[in-house]
Parts: C-alpha cells; structure tokens; sequence
C-alpha cells in the first residue's frame, strides 16, 4: 500500500521570542520584528510521523502551507527533512482567514493536490494557538478526525490505532482512512536535517497556488468568509510589585511562610507534618 | 425573541466536568447583559446520566436539551457534532459555550465547521457589548497578547474556556426544564471512526485546581530528586506541586497534569511559589489569576519577578530545604 500523506505546517514567529512581542501604540499591529519565523515547531512531528509511515508502507509525502510568499523558506526545510514536495497556498484574498476560512483553503489546496489516505496537523500553533483548524479542516475534507493524538500505529492496511489526550487519561480509538489527524508533541521525536537532505531538497518541487489555481468559493476566503472579525488587541498588564526578600536562604524561608500565613494560608505545625509522613508520633 | 446562552456540558466516565459549571455561571452573568428575556441551557450527552440534570439545575441552567443513549457512553465527534450541530439548527441559540477540555477543543470548533459559525479560543475573558454581541478576549503569542473576538454576523456566537479560567458560583435551589433528544436511531457502529476505550489517570495527591496553595517547580530543579523535595514540601501543606513544561519534558514531574501555562492547567490558588522558573509568557498565563505570588530564582534579573508579589534571589535548592527542616 503506497499512502498519499499530506502535511499541513503553519510558519510562526519563534516562540523563544515572545516575550519580545508587542503592541505598535501606533499602529495597532502586533509587532515581531526581528524574530525569526520557523515551522511551527509541533507540525514537525506531523513530518516525522508521515516520514515515517511512508518508510514503513512507501507513498510520497506532501507538505502544504497557506502563508506569504517568503514561507518558501519553511518548505525547504520541510523538504530536507524527507518531504517529497510542497504547496504554498499564497494570495492576498486568503488573507485575514479565521480558523473557518484557513481550514477552507487549506482543504481546497489539499483537494487540488488529488486525494490523500492521511492528513497530518499539528493540535495547536504556537502563535494564534486556537487549535481550531485540525478539526475544522477535518470537516471541510468530510474524513473522520482526531486531535491531540499521542500514540498511533497501523492495525491494518485500511485502519490505525490512535491515542489522544483526555483529562487526565487518554482515549483509544479505530480511525479508517483516509482521515486526519492532529498529532501533539509527544508522539515522535522529529528528526534533524542532514547535509544530504538540503541538498536533495533542491530538485524537490515547491507548487505556489493563489486564489485562480483552485475551485473555491470567494466568499468563503479570507476576512470575507471569517466569521469571526478581531476587535481590539492589547498586551495585559500582569505587573506585581515585585518586593525582594533578601538574607540568608533561612531568612528567606522564613519570610516566605510568613508571607503565606498573611494570605491566608494554613502554615502546618509539626504535628500535622508528622501524620502526612505516615501518623509516627 | 428570547436570546438563548448554551453551555455544553461534557459528561465523561459517569462525570459531569466541572468546567460545565464555571460556564453555567458566567453564561447567567452574560444573560444579565442582554435586554429582554433570556434562557441559560445545559446540553448533555452521555450515558447513565444519575443525578447530573440536577446539579446543572443549581448552577444556573433553564432547560437542559438531554441526549441519552448507550451509544453514548464513549464520546465520539462523528456521533456528538451531529447531534449538537442540528439541535442548534433547530433552537437557533445566541450563544455557545465549549469547556477547552481534551474534548471540548475538537467538538466546539467541529461542531462550528458543521454550522460555519465562527469559535473564539481559549476565552480568558467574555462581555456583552453595546450591540449585544459577545466579545471574548483570546490570548495569542503564549499569553503576551490579548484580542477580542467578535462574531457578529452568524449564529451561534461560540466560545471556548480552559477550565479554572472562570470561577464556579454557589449552587441554588433550581428546577430545570428537560428537553429529551431523540436519539434513538443513532448507532456507534459502523463509523469510520470507533470509540474502544477511556483510560483514567488516578490523580495522588491535592488536585491542582483544588490546592490552596501551589509549590510550582521550573527547569532551575534540575533533576528529578529535587521536584520529589517539592512535592513533600506540597504534601506538608496540603497543597499541590506543579511545574512547567521542562519539567515535564525531563520526566521530572509525573505528567501534563501537573503543568501550568498555556497548554497546560490555569489555576488561581490562594498562593503560588515557584522555585527556578524564569518567567516565560507560556507559563505566567496560566498561573497570573493566584492571589499571592512568590518566586525563588537564582537570576535577579528573571522575568518572573516582574509579575510576582514577592521574590528572593537564592539557590532555591536552599531555600526549599530550610522549609522542609522548618515545617516538618
Ligand atoms: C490575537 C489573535 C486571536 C485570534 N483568535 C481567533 C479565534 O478566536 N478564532 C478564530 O477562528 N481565529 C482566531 N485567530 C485567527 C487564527 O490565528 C488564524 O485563522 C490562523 O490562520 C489559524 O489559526 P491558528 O494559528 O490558531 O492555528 P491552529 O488551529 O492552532 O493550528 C493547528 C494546526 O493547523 C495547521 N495550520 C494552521 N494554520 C495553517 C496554515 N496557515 N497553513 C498550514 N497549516 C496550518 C497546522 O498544522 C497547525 O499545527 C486569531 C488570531 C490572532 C492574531
Ligand atoms: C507552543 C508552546 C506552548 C508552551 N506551553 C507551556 C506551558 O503550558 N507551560 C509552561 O510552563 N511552558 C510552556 N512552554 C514553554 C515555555 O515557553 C518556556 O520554555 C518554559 O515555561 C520555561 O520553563 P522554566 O521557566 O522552568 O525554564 P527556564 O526558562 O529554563 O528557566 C529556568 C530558571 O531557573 C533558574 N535557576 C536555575 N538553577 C537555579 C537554582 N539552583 N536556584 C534558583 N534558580 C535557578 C534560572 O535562572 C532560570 O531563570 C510552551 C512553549 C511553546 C512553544
């Protein structure tokens, strides 16, 4: 069984970085410059499982991404790591998307490159984060759908066996392909770039497709088909007054728990300490 | 026209989760910012459902739309999104409320692509403006930025809430009216997608959200013995341990269960001390509604001390031992 795999990676500012992020006062935009965009770092582990199964059941893997021009960059990574090529869905109608009208597109790019058995998301992104297109781009493609998936294995040609995360446990499940699958961070650990990769990611084909390459809906793309529309951003204001306790790290201990006992916390004597040990009086 | 406020009330393993009743309360908060008559509802489904309709009674649901079958005992996107997707095709609510649970996260917007609604993530923070439209705050780039979201054109308006965001009210004396769903016809088998089975983690010790005071370890640990040091200093309190995400990384720490931020718990203890955490947006986002904040780092110029009450530059391997001599 050859399996058609595609991934969907995302281009994000670096989170390292996001402390650095803020508000131009004067235009209102959300500032990042000088941080370096990346692939978002959990859509790697969405390469590595396709990578993986295409080593295991053969097929081609296809990276796709709804960005500006400039993702190009990303793309290549994804080629050196083992992708077999990439799509740039890229036009100034896409842009604006909210979750509903990003998953849209993407599905729209995903139908022209012609079929799939597996699509592969990441759960969240680092930088919008709503977690919200795997699902919804699960819809569009009318295949069946998890997200947060930690564990995966083929249990027959046609069927994998998925975990995915529940409050404090996880689930088991049969998902037929083809399907998708948000996968999170500790399914796999994604590999690194070789010398060899870069090089051979240089004859591997990058398709760049706008609005006229695909059969979609214009109202359904961009601003226009986000039902969600933002409204004002701002930076919280979380500033504490930040008093230093100083002295020895007894001292220290000390003023800690009577910090704690001001706020109202229950300071424990030696006897309740003794029955937590185990009652030894 | 009556304005109708949803709350999906995710009911897992014979347990109503709690976040439904944090949502109950902030939607009878919203329904008092909306002139004219409004209606808080419940939606339950699930299996074996006991005594749950009256607890959701008490937290301020009106009516509870009511879909019981044993096909239902395990949830399943393919079988819950349908059923929910077409009850609010038919009831035509304002607003849809989606705890940001494991569950939550995939229904909600699913259930949105089914009704090409628009979903605000992650709430931290929701009102009624002039115009009667929600408008929820949305944090992106890891908590440093915050957007409101509106969704002013389709119907319903959703939204999703990590639990511990909200505070639960007081439960009331309330009777809520019942509406049975019909879903009898419905049948788990023969999906492309199969439900086997739930495992539940048992969780030792104080649960995060339920701790007083929280002791909450970062990278600056350095190695499992010293998260152990935490956690006896934890038990002694009768609170809880937590970490960051490093932590868990290492395998420190038990599981995600114990973490904070923004892809893990929120919590709002009355205290939080923190031992050997720099202050990353990630993390301060999920732990910035405590009421005492202390923190313990080696580095006087972390970020941490910025959004702390109090702060001490030291060894914390030092600090935490002094505690555990003094109180033990
Ligand atoms: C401050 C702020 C708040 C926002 N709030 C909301 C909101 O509440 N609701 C809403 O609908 N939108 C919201 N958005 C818009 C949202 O960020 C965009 O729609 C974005 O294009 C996709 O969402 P995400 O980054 O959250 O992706 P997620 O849903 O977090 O991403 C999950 C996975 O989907 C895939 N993916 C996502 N985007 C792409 C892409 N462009 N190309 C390829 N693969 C992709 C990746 O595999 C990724 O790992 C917000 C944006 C900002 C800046
Ligand atoms: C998409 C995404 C989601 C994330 N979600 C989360 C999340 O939910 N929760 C989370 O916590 N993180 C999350 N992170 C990671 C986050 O960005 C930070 O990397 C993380 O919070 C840093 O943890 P830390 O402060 O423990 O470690 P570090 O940043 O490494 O800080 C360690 C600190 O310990 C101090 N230290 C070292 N030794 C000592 C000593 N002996 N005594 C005293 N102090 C000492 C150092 O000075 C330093 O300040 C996320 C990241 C991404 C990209």
């Amino acid at each position: 069984m050859a399996l058609k795999i595609v991934v969907c990676i995302k281009p994000v500012p670096d989170p390292d970085y996001y402390d650095k992020v803020s508000i131009d006062p004067v235009t209102k935009r959300i500032t990042r410059e000088g941080i370096p965009t990346i692939i978002n770092p959990v859509d790697k582990n969405g390469i590595e499982a396709a990578l993986k199964l295409k080593a295991q059941y053969g097929g081609k893997v296809t990276v796709i991404t709804m960005a500006p021009p400039n993702a190009t960059e990303n793309l290549k990574e994804a080629l050196a790591m083992g992708a077999d090529e990439a799509v740039l869905l890229s036009d100034r109608a896409f842009g604006g998307a909210d979750t509903l009208a990003t998953s849209y597109t993407l599905a729209k790019g995903i139908e022209k490159i012609g079929g799939f058995d597996i699509v592969f998301c990441g759960t969240e992104s680092a930088d919008g984060a709503t977690a919200q297109v795997s699902s919804q781009l699960g819809e569009w493609l009318g295949v069946p759908h998890l997200w947060s998936v930690f564990n995966m294995e083929a249990s027959s040609e046609q069927c994998l066996r998925v975990k995915t995360k529940a409050e404090n446990g996880f689930m088991e499940w049969d998902i037929k392909l083809p399907c998708l699958l948000g996968v999170s961070r500790e399914l796999n650990k994604p590999r690194f770039i070789s010398a060899m990769g870069i090089i051979k990611a240089k004859n591997k084909p990058i398709s760049i497709w706008g609005k006229s390459d695909l059969d979609v809906e214009d109202e359904r793309l961009g601003l226009t088909g986000s039902p969600t529309k933002a409204g004002a951003i701002f930076t919280p204001d979380l500033k504490r007054k930040g008093e230093m306790l100083t002295g020895s790290a007894e001292e220290i201990a000390d003023a800690i728990i009577e910090k704690l006992r001001a706020a109202g916390v229950n300071i424990p004597t030696q006897g309740d300490a003794c029955s937590i040990e185990g009652g030894a009086q | 026209m009556k304005k109708r406020i949803w709350v999906f009330a995710e009911y897992v393993n014979c347990t109503l989760d709690r976040v439904a009743l944090e949502l109950l309360t902030k939607a009878k908060e919203l329904a008092s910012g909306l002139t004219g008559e409004t209606e808080v509802a419940a939606v339950l489904l699930g299996s074996r459902i006991g005594s749950t309709c009256k607890t959701l009674a008490e937290y301020g649901a009106e009516k509870i739309y009511l879909a019981e079958s044993d096909e239902l005992s395990l949830y399943n996107p393919m079988l819950y999104a349908p059923i929910i997707a077409e009850l609010v095709q038919k009831e035509d609510p304002d607003i849809f409320l989606f705890g940001a649970t494991a569950i939550g996260s995939e229904l909600g917007p699913t259930v949105a692509a089914q009704l090409k609604t628009g979903v605000a993530a992650h709430c931290v923070d929701m009102r009624i403006d002039e115009n009667e439209h929600l408008v929820a705050s949305v944090p992106s780039f890891g908590g440093k930025i915050l957007g409101e979201i509106l969704c002013p054109d389709t119907r319903p308006q959703m939204a999703s809430v990590k639990p511990g965001i909200f505070v639960q009210g007081e439960p009331e004396e309330g009777e809520a009216e019942i509406i049975r769903v019909d879903v009898s016809g419905i049948k788990a088998d023969n999906l492309p997608l199969k439900a086997l089975s739930l495992e539940k983690k048992e969780i030792e010790g104080v649960p995060l959200d339920k701790a007083e005071v929280v002791f909450c370890g970062g990278y600056g640990l350095g190695c499992k013995d010293c998260w152990e040091k935490l956690e006896k200093l934890a038990a002694i309190f009768g609170g809880a341990a937590a970490c960051t995400r490093p932590v868990v990384d290492e395998g420190w720490a038990p599981g995600e269960h114990v973490m904070v931020g923004t892809s893990g718990k929120s919590i709002r203890p009355k205290a939080y001390v923190g031992f050997g955490i720099s202050g990353a947006t990630h993390h301060i986002c999920g732990m910035k509604d405590s009421g005492l904040v202390i923190n313990v780092n080696k580095d006087e110029k972390a970020a941490v001390f910025e959004v702390s009450d109090a702060g001490a530059v030291a060894d914390l391997n030092k600090v935490l031992d002094q505690l555990i001599l003094k109180l033990n």
